[in-house]
Parts: structure tokens; C-alpha cells; sequence
């Protein structure tokens, strides 16, 4: 009946109003946050779905930056391994090595003379030092503070020329042995490290003025993200996550290695609350305490040789052994497996960023999209950490 | 404020028996024995490191509700990690064959580690006590026949992704996880690249330039032949 | 107009008065973009900024220009092309009608309108259907979010704003804003007619609520919810680049100036100083250098104004969405409406 073209603009107009009750039909709108943005520490994606500014669902995709550092570390010697893990958590740059080659002289039955131990646990604080003062900055321009984020970086610099000048990098210093360090410290770097360490604790102090006692930024962050306790234990978060929940669990303090923390007077900080503003404070504080270990150590390195006597080929006799260390992001730990070779037979690294980002899908929900970012800056991961 | 762990008295590294005195490592040893109490015929074998670590192997079928009952009755509520040992030696060596030559003798022995084992592939998880800071490393055997074991993912929730990396990488089935899919490698990967038997691509494709560096270093005494350029 | 003035034919009159307008917008837009965005921020931030185009990085502002405009000219494939090239020019548009009702001199104004109290308030709100289409035509998930928060919140701050500037009203008992600034400088305070009577001092909750409604108008951190960097790259302008981009940036900051030189109109005394200084008692003894003057003493006022609004945009992060709409549904409007009523009582006591 109809003529053709008459048919045809009939059914376009039917399929017009159907796209547009289908278009009306307010269902969640799904939105990629990554993997090039500028929140998340790298190339991390989360794929939320919003109903409004409200988060229905919310999932990490990760792998965009998995280097495979077990398998490559199963052709690589001992010694070769350390130059790999530097690159995990590339701003805690000393403090990868140290689990790895700890575990490595555990197996061996080797133990580095005082005065590399007193040098490795001064490089391990400032490199967590570093680490979290880059946080503390970041953490500004998460929520919106442009100007704390630069005075972090000019101060990390102090730290960086220190880790640099002692080591000869700046972000992978590759500078841990099996049985000691690979050189001393340079001549005036002790009374260097001392003037810097005053100038941070400065630095503590005017992020603390300037963002943790602005209002809007404890409106931001309290009670946003909170995490209880047996959540936390369960999902294996580590570091200031873990304290920010009330758990007063310190690997520098709980367990025994031979590093020298517990030849400086510390304090381990712990918060009730759980929320994004706790983990936040908590890592100011242990920055602050970590400028005073620096310090107190400083004052008393004794002299000695920095390397123990190992044989030039390195081959680790067979075994397992396992050890993890307080670092910058949590607990980190590397499970050595070893067959008596010039390698590792296995290595299972255990990051931290792993399981703290783990609970994001059980945190996200029913959050506002402001938050997400907000939650993500608090439990603090770096990409190398999550992805390996 | 600062406080000493308990028990280690002697901050010594475990393994050689030549060391002079042998440590007495009190809390672990009651831990070992609860443990043994606990789970009674499905702990299979277990290994101690007196001031180091306490590893035990329970059975296969025995896991998830082994590990429920440690985490309830013992207090084990730190999940650490769960990964994959796969114990057989890799036929390619470090990647550093030549490729001109033909290929050497490797050893080829299954042979496991701490508290034993008889298949190829172990699954291993290590459970903390958080207020004690006692860890314990649980292994179990996975047979090749039957790669699967009980998903933990109902004992401790953060068990959830390191169940899938371990899924994707050494093809282990998680029976109950509800959500095996693919974490780190793209959705079409084929293959298992954790086992041993599959290669690192990067040295299949070039030879490692280590071969060719054959010059010994400058004012060296003790010079292994077997490997070159090896040490640091 | 001046016997000078008057003898120019009326297209000439025009010609100036465009020139003007452009003149009054964009070279605040200028100086503002220069002196804070580029120096003042670098200098709370510890650092130096732009120090290579020019002595000072004083010709930075012309090199961005020139680079923004050479660059190509790109619009979504599937964003709604006109409306998007629409977008920008909405919310210059509405700057531009602004400054139209700003009195820079006794004599030097655009147009003097009874009613321009009432006309700038209203035409501020174009710039919100600007942005509303911008984020709506980008055809961009994250320009969606931005476009809507900003559509909440401009509209929510519209009302403090307006409430605010109705305690002025009350006191000037006028809309014209060339007779609040006669009534400023002619008034006097305490007594002392040497200050004039600035609605700063006795409007002070009013200038307060004012300013707080302008930086939200503006979407200026603590209220850039609608940019929001960190989440949402660029909110509404993530699409805009190039020649686009150019025309949102300056309308920011000539909508920053102008809104700032609405603020000096209201409550700081406009282009006048108090007429007791000069022996002045109404507006028709002024001399004719104020004309000239005038326009600088407004300058600086407004220079005064915006560096309280760069100041806090550059230190405070950013309240959520929910808290900004709470603290201006909640906070602010109750506030302007109790001032309003103080206001009307004390002028009627008093």
C-alpha cells in the first residue's frame, strides 16, 4: 500500500525511536580510567561502571606493563638478578634489592659485615624516604592541590643526589651484593646525609601545614575508603595500609634479619581508623621516622671492610628460602628457590602493590568517582610493583 | 615502642650445620606441633628451620579445608601469597646454549625441595599469624595427570588474583574460583609461560651475547670455564 | 558624553566603543594570564616559569597564542559538529556582553543602563549553556561528566551570587552601577568622609559570599569539579585543541578579570576614589582626567581581586561534587539571605 520511499521513512523513523528509547534508558555508563591517564601511577585501567557519579562496579585491568621478572630471573645468575628487581618498584629503588639478596646470603650461610649492613638499612630508609615524599606530593595533585607536588620533588632531589652520589644511580642503583655492598661510602657523604635529614623533616612539616590541615583535604579523605581490619588481613595489604586499619605489624621490627633497625630507637605508627586520610598520615609519620633511624645510625657505622669473602662465581648452595622487608609500598618478598646452580631455580616475587590493589573491586563499590581517585592515591602502588 | 622478637635469640641464618651452636627456636617448634595436632593425617610431610621458617606439605584434596582450619583454629589470618613451583629443569638450560652447537647434557631429575614432593608441579601458599608473626609455607602436590586443586578463595578472599596469575602462568585449574580469566598476558595467549618447558622467547630468538664474550677478566686467578661472563 | 566625545558621528562612536570592549577584555585577559598564571604560580611553586620567549618570559603569552593558532583544526568524528564549534564562542560571548555594563570613568562606559545590576547577572549565566554543550557535543564520556558537573554547579552558585549582590543593591538603593559608584566614593564611613563608604567594610559577609560564588563561577580550584585534571584530563576542553582551545582559555581568564572588575564595581569603588580627596559632590564636578585615570584605578582594583582568586585557586584542593552543591544549597544561601535581611533592616533603621 505504502510507496517504497514512504515504507523506508517509515521504518527509519521507527528505528529512530528505538535508538532512542534505547538511548534514554539510562543503564550504567561504563568508563575506561586509564591506561594513559592522569591519576593512576602509570598504566593502570579501571573499568567502572557508573550510574550517575556513582560507582556501580569497578575492576583493574592490569598486565600493561608485565616484564615477566620471574622467568627472566631463571636465566639470569645471582648476581645478574639484582639489576632486574631494581626496575619492580622504581622508586624504592634500594629497597628491592635487599629482600633478593638477603635470601640469597640466607641460603649461602653468609652474613655482610656490620658496617654493610648499617649502609644497606641508611640506603633502605632514604630510599623509602624517597619514595613516600614523592607520594606526599602526588597526593596533593590527586585532589586537586597543584603546589605541594613541587615542593616534594625539589626536596626528593636532596635525596636523589644522596643515593646517586653513594651509589651512582639515582632511581636503580644496583649497588647490593651477596655478602656486603659493592664500594664504600664517599668521603663528607655521612655529614651530607645528616644536613639533608633536617631539610626533610622541614619538608614533613610544611606538607603537613599546608595539605594534611587543610579542611577540603580531610574532606576528601575522611571516611572515604575504609578498610577493617580482617578485610585487610585478608586480602594480604601490607605497610601503611595494614597499620592505617589498626594492625600493628612492622616487618623492621617483628622480625629478625641482619639489617640494623633495631640498633635505632623508632616508633611504629598505627591508626584506628582505616580510611584514606590514616594511610595518608601514617606514611608522613613514618617518613618523619625514618629521617630520625637515619640519623641515630649515621652516628654510629662502624668501621670494617663493606664486602664479606665470597667466591668470585657465585653458586648458591640448594634450598628455599624466603624473606620479605618492610619497603616503601608494604611488604615485599622474594621466595628463592635454588637447585646449587649459578641461578635461582624459581623466584616468586611478592610485591606489595599486588595485594593492596587487589582489593580494589570489594572498595570501589557505591563510591563517587572523585573517590576513586582519592582511594587509589591513598593505598599508594606504583605499575612495576603490581605488574612485575 | 621497640621490641625484640621472643624467641630468636641468636640473629643467625639457618642452613649450614657447621655453625657452632644449634638454635633453639622455642615458638616454632610449639607452632610446628599445633599444627601437626591440628590437621593430624592430611599433613603429609613438613620441613623446620629452627630461626628461619616452618614448611609442610598437606594432601591434594586436603587443601582448602586444611588451610580453613589453620586459618580459624591457629589464627593464620595473613594471607601472603599463593604461587606455583614447577620442578622440573628447564631443557633449555639459562638460554645460553650456542646455537651452532648441538645441545648438552642437561640434568633432568625431578627432584623437589622442602617438605618433599612427588609430582612435577606444587602449589605453595604462605598464611601468616598476625599477631604472633609466625609464617607458614603450605605446599601440595598437584599431579600432571589432574591439574587441580580447590580454589582458597572462600578461606581468604585476597586469594583471588594470585590464583588467576598462577592459573595463566603454569595452567593450574582453581576448582571454585568463580572468575579464571587471563590477568597479565593478552587474551589469545597460547601456552603455559611459567613452565619450564616453555621457552623465554627473547633468547629463542637471539642468541645471548654472553657467548661470544669469552675473554676472562683482567688479573683473574679462578676462572670457571664451564660458564663465561658470568659473575657479577 | 564629553563636548569632546559628542562631536564623533555615531558609527565612530561605535568603532571606539567595540575597540574599547575588546581593549577591556582582552587585556586583562592578558595581563592576568601573564602576571598570575605564568609568574605567581611559579613563585608559590618554587620555581621560575617561563623565562625564555622575551625578557622575563614576557612575550610567553604571544608565543602561545601563535602556537595555538597555527594549530590544525580537529573535531571529534563522532561529536555534533556544529555545536561544537559553537561551544567556545557562546562562552567568550558572554564575557564580551559583560564588560558592557562595567563603567571604567565618568564618562567612559559602554552603555549605562538602570538595570545593570540585574543585566550582568543574568548574562553571566550564557556561559553555562557554553559549557553544557561542550561537554555534551564532544561525544566523550569524560567531557559528559565534566559538562554536567559544571551544569550543577554554575547553577547552583548562581543564587549566592545574585543574593549577595542584592545587599549591595539595597544599600546603594540603585541598580546602575555607575550611581553605586558614585554612592560608594560620595558616601562616607564613621563620619569620615575620606574613605568614602566602600560596601567592602559594610557588606563584608556580601563580598565574602561574592567572591567564594565567583571562583565557583569561574571553575576555579577549590570548585574546578567540571576540569577536575586528575580524573577527568580536561573535563568539559579534554576535545578542544588548537584555535577551540584558545578561545576557552582567554574567556577563563577575561571572564576572571571582568568578574573581578564586577567585584571592585560593587564593593570596592569602582573607578573612583572618594570625592573628598578632591573636593567633588557629585558626579558632574569630576574632572575630565579621571577619564583616563579611572580606567587605571579600575585596573588595579581588578588586579587586586584576581590575585585573591589565583591565590586560593593555586593552594586548596578540590571538593567533590556533593560537597560543593551541600556547602552552597546549605551553607552559602542561608547565609546570603540572612545578610539581605540585616541589610534591608539596618537601612530601614538607619
Amino acid at each position: 500500500m505504502l510507496g517504497d520511499r514512504q515504507q523506508l521513512s517509515y521504518i527509519a523513523a521507527q528505528a529512530a525511536d528505538a535508538r532512542l528509547n534505547l538511548e534514554l534508558e539510562t543503564e550504567g555508563m561504563t568508563l575506561n580510567i586509564g591506561p594513559q591517564h592522569p591519576a593512576t601511577h602509570g598504566t593502570l585501567r579501571i573499568i567502572a561502571r557508573l550510574d550517575g557519579e556513582q560507582v556501580v562496579w569497578a575492576e583493574p585491568a592490569c598486565g600493561y606493563m608485565h616484564r615477566g621478572y620471574e622467568k627472566l630471573a631463571e636465566v639470569r645468575t645471582f648476581p645478574q638478578v639484582t639489576s632486574l628487581i631494581n626496575r619492580i618498584d622504581w622508586l624504592g629503588s634500594f629497597a628491592n634489592e635487599v629482600p633478593f639478596i638477603l635470601a640469597a646470603e640466607k641460603l649461602m650461610g653468609v652474613e655482610a659485615p656490620t658496617r654493610a649492613q648499617y649502609i644497606r638499612t641508611i640506603l633502605f630508609e632514604l630510599s623509602r624516604i624517597a619514595n613516600v615524599s614523592l607520594f606526599l606530593g602526588d597526593l596533593g595533585v590527586q585532589l586537586g592541590a597543584i603546589t605541594p607536588v613541587f615542593i616534594a620533588f625539589r626536596d626528593r632531589e636532596y635525596v636523589l643526589n644522596l643515593i646517586e652520589s653513594a651509589t651512582g644511580g639515582r632511581f636503580h642503583p644496583n649497588f647490593d651484593r651477596i655478602g656486603g655492598l659493592k664500594d664504600d661510602l664517599p668521603a663528607g657523604w655521612i655529614d651530607e646525609t645528616r644536613a639533608v635529614m633536617k631539610k626533610l623533616r622541614g619538608f614533613c612539616d610544611q606538607i603537613e601545614d599546608l595539605l594534611f590541615g587543610n579542611e577540603i583535604f580531610q574532606a576528601r579523605t575522611r571516611g572515604i575508603g575504609v578498610i577493617p581490619r580482617d578485610v585487610a588481613l585478608q586480602y594480604g595489604l601490607s605497610g601503611a595500609n595494614l597499620r592505617a586499619s589498626g594492625v600493628d605489624w612492622d616487618l623492621r621490627r617483628d622480625q629478625s634479619l641482619p639489617m640494623m633497625w633495631d640498633k635505632a630507637d623508632w616508633k611504629v605508627w598505627t591508626h584506628p581508623d582505616g580510611d584514606s586520610f590514616a594511610r595518608c598520615w601514617i606514611r608522613l609519620q613514618e617518613t618523619r621516622e625514618s629521617t630520625k633511624i637515619v640519623d641515630q645510625l649515621l652516628g654510629s657505622i662502624p668501621a670494617g671492610p663493606v664486602m664479606a669473602k665470597v667466591p668470585k662465581i657465585i653458586k648458591v648452595p640448594e634450598g628455599e628460602a624466603w624473606v620479605s622487608t618492610e619497603n616503601p609500598l608494604g611488604e615485599m618478598g622474594y621466595y628463592v628457590v635454588s637447585r646449587g646452580d649459578l641461578g635461582p631455580f624459581r623466584v616468586k616475587i611478592r610485591s606489595a602493590s599486588f595485594n593492596n590493589i587487589s582489593i580494589t573491586p570489594w572498595l570501589l563499590r557505591g563510591v563517587y568517582v572523585p573517590d576513586i581517585v582519592t582511594i587509589l592515591a591513598s593505598l599508594y602502588f606504583i605499575l612495576g610493583d603490581i605488574d612485575r | 615502642m621497640l621490641l625484640k622478637p621472643q624467641s630468636e635469640g641468636v640473629r643467625s641464618l639457618s642452613s649450614n650445620s657447621e655453625t657452632a651452636t644449634p638454635v633453639v627456636d622455642a615458638k616454632r617448634d610449639q607452632v610446628l606441633a599445633a599444627v601437626r595436632d591440628l590437621l593430624g593425617e592430611a599433613l603429609v610431610d613438613s620441613h623446620f628451620k629452627p630461626g628461619d621458617d616452618i614448611w609442610i606439605r598437606v594432601r591434594n584434596d586436603a587443601w582448602q579445608a586444611s588451610i580453613k582450619k589453620l586459618r580459624d583454629a591457629l589464627s593464620f589470618d595473613y594471607f601472603c601469597f599463593l604461587s606455583v613451583i614447577d620442578w622440573m629443569p628447564s631443557p633449555y638450560g639459562r638460554g645460553e646454549d650456542d646455537p651452532t652447537e648441538p645441545a648438552p647434557e642437561r640434568d633432568t631429575v625431578i627432584r623437589s625441595g622442602y617438605a618433599g614432593g612427588e609430582t612435577r608441579m606444587q602449589v605453595f601458599v604462605r598464611v601468616v599469624n598476625s599477631t604472633t608473626h609466625v609464617g607458614l609455607n603450605i605446599k601440595a602436590d598437584v599431579v600432571d595427570s589432574a591439574l587441580v586443586i580447590d580454589s582458597l578463595i572462600t578461606v581468604y578472599a585476597g586469594a583471588n588474583w594470585h590464583e588467576r596469575e598462577a592459573h595463566e602462568m603454569f595452567g593450574i585449574d582453581f576448582a571454585g574460583h568463580p572468575d579464571l580469566r587471563k590477568m597479565y598476558l593478552p587474551i589469545d595467549f597460547e601456552g603455559f609461560p611459567m613452565r619450564k618447558d616453555f621457552p623465554l622467547l627473547a633468547r629463542m630468538v637471539k642468541p645471548w651475547p654472553g657467548i661470544v664474550d669469552v675473554e676472562p677478566l683482567p688479573g683473574d686467578d679462578e676462572v670457571d670455564e664451564s660458564s663465561e661472563g658470568g659473575a657479577s | 558624553m564629553t563636548p569632546l566625545l559628542a562631536e564623533i558621528p555615531y558609527w565612530g562612536q561605535s568603532v571606539l566603543r567595540v575597540l574599547g570592549g575588546l581593549v577591556a577584555v582582552l587585556l586583562p585577559a592578558g595581563t592576568i594570564v601573564y602576571v598570575f598564571l605564568f609568574k605567581m604560580m611559579s613563585f608559590m611553586q618554587s620555581r621560575l616559569g617561563p623565562m625564555e620567549a622575551g625578557p622575563y618570559g614576557s612575550m610567553q603569552l604571544f608565543a602561545e597564542v601563535g602556537k595555538w593558532l597555527q594549530k590544525e583544526d580537529i573535531v571529534p568524528e563522532r561529536a555534533d559538529v556544529r555545536i561544537f564549534k559553537m561551544a567556545p564562542v557562546i562562552v567568550l560571548l558572554s564575557t564580551f556582553l559583560l564588560v558592557v555594563v562595567v563603567p571604567f570613568g565618568p564618562d567612559a562606559w559602554f552603555t549605562d543602563l538602570e538595570t545593570g545590576v540585574f543585566y550582568a547577572l543574568a548574562v553571566s549565566s550564557v556561559s553555562v549553556l557554553g559549557i553544557l554543550i561542550a561537554g555534551w557535543s564532544s561525544a566523550n564520556k569524560y567531557s559528559l561528566l565534566g559538562g554536567l558537573r559544571a551544569a550543577g554547579q554554575l547553577i547552583a552558585y548562581e543564587l549566592p551570587m545574585v543574593l549577595a549582590v542584592m545587599g549591595v543593591v539595597i544599600q546603594a538603593g540603585t541598580m546602575n552601577m555607575q550611581k553605586i559608584v558614585v554612592a560608594q566614593n560620595s558616601g562616607s564611613m564613621f563620619g569620615i568622609s575620606a574613605i568614602g563608604h566602600p560596601y567592602v567594610i559594610s557588606q563584608f559577609v556580601g563580598f565574602v559570599i561574592f567572591m567564594i560564588a565567583i571562583q565557583a563561577e569561574l571553575t576555579q580550584a577549590p570548585f574546578d569539579m567540571p576540569i577536575a585534571e586528575s580524573e577527568l584530563v580536561s573535563g568539559y576542553m579534554t576535545e578542544y585543541s588548537g584555535f577551540r582551545f584558545l578561545i576557552f582559555f582567554i574567556g577563563e581568564f577575561a571572564t576572571a578579570g571582568v568578574f573581578a572588575m564586577i567585584a571592585s564595581v560593587l564593593f570596592l569603588g569602582g573607578w573612583g576614589v572618594p570625592f573628598s580627596w578632591f573636593g567633588w559632590t557629585s558626579i558632574d564636578d569630576i574632572s575630565n582626567w579621571m577619564n583616563v585615570v579611572g580606567p587605571l584605578i579600575m585596573f588595579t582594583k581588578m588586579m587586586l581581586v584576581v590575585f585573591i582568586i589565583m591565590w586560593i585557586r593555586f593552594s586548596y584542593p578540590r571538593l567533590r561534587e556533593d560537597q560543593l552543591q551541600r556547602f552552597a544549597w546549605k551553607g552559602l544561601i542561608p547565609v546570603a539571605l540572612a545578610n539581605i535581611m540585616v541589610t534591608s533592616i539596618l537601612k530601614v533603621v538607619f
